[in-house]
């Protein structure tokens, strides 16, 4: 290890020549002490009264004072007062001379702010061992108040840097929609820094990724794994990636990044507003709880914590629930569980769980809760930091945000193209490939602008090639709460059993001068549908089931049906 | 916190106990408790009955001794934990990773 010198030097505390002040109106009392101490080697400076004494102090800066009790113009006593209020919170030691013996009168040098007396005559072996022992204790206290500064300093830095790095953060991190309509939540300042983060983005399809992780740990460890964990967040979920992917891609990246017993606890969720569903896996943080139509479901953490498991055994199935407009999801960081009160009792699930039961049509709930726990913490504060997040259920036109705008794509892209893109048997179950389309797509010139658009009608055509087509699934299911259910039921059921089974995309690019026509055909190995009934029917407005044709017919400028009804084909034009 | 460590006789197994909080305090102890010469062992054997609390940075410390005792393969038992301590091991879902008795 290497000693580094430190800045300050302790001064020799015992031979050291020390400057000191002498004051005594008695002109051979100064005298006497004035030889003992110079002989001692010291450097001396005498006063002849306390006002001398005080001027001579500011001049000459002495180390230590001798003052004469009894003087004119300003007795010591006053000057004592004096010389300690202008040394502030420097240690200027102060030893009385004093010819007087009775208790009182010495108890009054001390009171005065002398620290020590000596009485006349002097014995200049005490006298020595005095001014030894105060410059000691001069010295010890010059090192604590350096070294108080010192850390000072460093704090002071340290809180300088976190400013400039949440900055940075906040840069990456918070580009996002917190600030959403149907988002409430509470974050400490500088959370990052005690490892809770909160992020949310709008999916280009619509809908709403929100996740709520807290890092083992404080201070860098726990901020370093949140960039890297934002980043890959708002890019996938813009580029269109499904929460499972997502999942794996922050677990595999903090698995790599963190040290072995570091991880990040959290919640996420994926929610439709077009479905009316919330999608949610957790790890490793307390139950969320979900109020579904003035009931409260408890949604338990099922799996393992980001950044444990390698990517073989990360598990990122959700469990999907259906949600009304208005109901909502709460999810909080252990913080809240785990506010200790004075006693250091724990606020605990059940007083939460009676709260939210208490308050659950209430819409001050979510200022009910942290009102509850501060209060319940009272004047020792929260332990942990308090993180918590309420994700309401509304229509999404309602959300009071705006579609983030992409920066145009600049240079020079592929315009005009063609490719084909099968999928078969297990990897139509296991593989989302509408990401992986759309960044093809997103590589022409100027189409990000409709990155929403296109989303949509890739998804749509693709889902019900899957979902109709191959997996022969009928989605008047959905209508109701047992068949919401069902569906999914039968859709993972199916999706195990695939056999020569296939869907192939097929893409066309045509640009023209900023603009285009890209041409998307879907051909899937199922038996087709009676796509005349389809067409002839106007969807009702209460029902998902059926839209999605409309949607199409909207957004595409032809929207074609092949027999016997498996291969569907449609034209997007766009302009800029 | 204490942290009191017992092998058994024909040293194939480590019973590591662990008294009062467990938490980042007890970092070092807890790793002086497993990291010793005749280590990594076939068994470990967490004693939590007189564990009151732990934090995840002792879930951390778990972790730690797993990939320490072989990873996948290690065979780590955690014994007696109390109700409090049980509910913190279930919400991280560490019966993946050890065996919680």
């Amino acid at each position: 290890m290497v000693v580094t010198e430190s800045p300050y030097k302790p001064e020799d505390t015992s031979t050291g020549s020390l400057k000191i002040l002498i004051a005594d109106d008695n002109h051979s009392d100064r005298l006497i002490l004035q030889a003992i101490v110079k002989r001692q080697g010291h450097h001396v400076v005498t006063a002849v009264d306390g006002v001398d004494a005080v001027d001579k102090f500011s001049r000459e800066n002495p180390d230590i004072i001798l003052l004469d009790a009894l003087m004119p113009r300003m007795d010591g006593f006053e000057a004592a007062k004096e010389i300690k209020q202008l040394s502030g919170e420097d240690l200027v030691p102060i030893i009385f001379l004093t010819s007087l013996s009775d208790a009182e009168s010495l108890a009054k040098c001390l009171e005065a702010g002398g620290d020590d007396f000596l009485s006349k005559p002097y014995n200049p072996i005490i006298l020595q061992a005095k001014i030894n022992a105060f410059n000691r204790m001069r010295v010890m206290h010059r090192t604590l108040q350096m070294q108080r500064d010192q850390i000072a300093d460093h704090n002071e830095h340290l809180v300088r840097e976190q400013e400039v790095a949440k900055k940075v953060f906040d840069n990456v991190a918070h580009v996002g929609c917190l600030g959403a309509r149907n988002i409430r939540h509470l974050l400490s300042p500088l959370s990052v820094f005690n490892g809770d983060v909160l992020l949310a983005c709008q999916k280009p399809s619509g809908g709403m990724h929100v996740l709520l992780g807290d890092f083992t740990g404080h201070g860098l460890p726990a901020a370093i794994g949140a960039m890297p964990m934002a980043e890959i967040f708002y890019g996938m979920t813009t580029k269109g990636y499904a929460l499972p992917d997502i999942l794996r891609e922050i677990n595999i990246k903090l698995k790599t990044i963190l040290p072995i017993g570091f991880f990040c606890c959290a919640t996420m969720v994926d929610i439709e507003f077009g479905d009316k569903s919330i999608e949610i896996w957790s790890g490793g943080l307390p139950s969320g709880f979900l109020l579904q139509g003035g009931k409260l479901v408890k949604v338990a953490s099922r799996h393992l914590p980001l950044g444990i498991r390698g990517s073989d055994s990360f598990d990122a199935s959700t469990d999907r629930y259906e949600m009304h407009d208005g109901d909502r999801f709460y999810v909080w960081s252990d913080g809240i569980i785990e506010a200790a009160n004075a006693e250091n009792e724990f606020y605990g699930e059940e007083r939460l769980q009676a709260l939210v039961e208490q308050y659950i049509d209430s819409n001050e709930l979510f200022y009910r809760i942290q009102q509850d726990v501060l209060a319940f913490a009272g004047d020792s504060g929260p332990g942990d930091d308090l993180t918590m997040a309420e994700i309401t259920m509304m229509p999404e036109d309602q959300l009071g945000i705006h579609e983030s705008e992409h920066s145009s794509a600049s240079g020079w892209g592929p315009g005009k193209w063609e490719m084909s893109y099968r999928l078969t048997d297990e990897s139509l179950a296991r593989f989302d490939p509408i990401p992986l389309l759309l960044q093809i797509v997103m590589e022409v010139p100027g189409m990000r602008s409709f990155n929403g658009e296109i989303f949509t009608i890739i998804s749509e055509l693709y889902s019900n090639a899957l979902d109709h087509g191959v997996l022969r699934l009928d989605s008047s299911l959905k209508n109701s709460s047992e068949g919401f259910a069902r569906y999914y039921q039968l859709r993972e059921q199916r999706c195990s059993q695939l056999k020569d089974a296939s869907v192939l995309v097929n893409l066309t690019h045509n640009g023209t001068h900023q603009g285009g026509i890209l041409t998307i055909r879907v051909e899937d190995s199922g038996q087709g549908f009676d796509w005349r009934k389809v067409r002839a029917t106007q969807p009702c407005t209460n029902q998902y089931s059926g839209r999605g044709v409309a949607l199409l017919k909207s957004l595409c400028r032809r929207v074609e049906y092949f027999e016997p009804g498996n291969i569907v084909e449609v034209e997007y034009e766009w302009r800029l | 916190m204490s942290i009191t460590t017992n092998r058994s006789t024909n040293q194939s197994e480590l019973t590591i106990s662990i008294k009062g909080r467990f938490d980042f305090s007890s970092h070092q102890e807890f790793r002086d408790a497993y990291e010793n010469p005749e280590g990594p062992y076939e068994h470990y054997k967490i004693d939590m009955a007189e564990t009151t609390y732990l934090d995840s940075s002792a879930l951390g410390m778990l972790l730690l001794l797993r990939d320490y005792a072989g990873g996948d393969s290690a065979n780590i038992q955690i014994l007696n934990c109390n109700n409090d301590v049980r509910k913190i091991l279930t919400i991280s879902n560490f019966e993946q990773l050890f065996v919680i008795q």
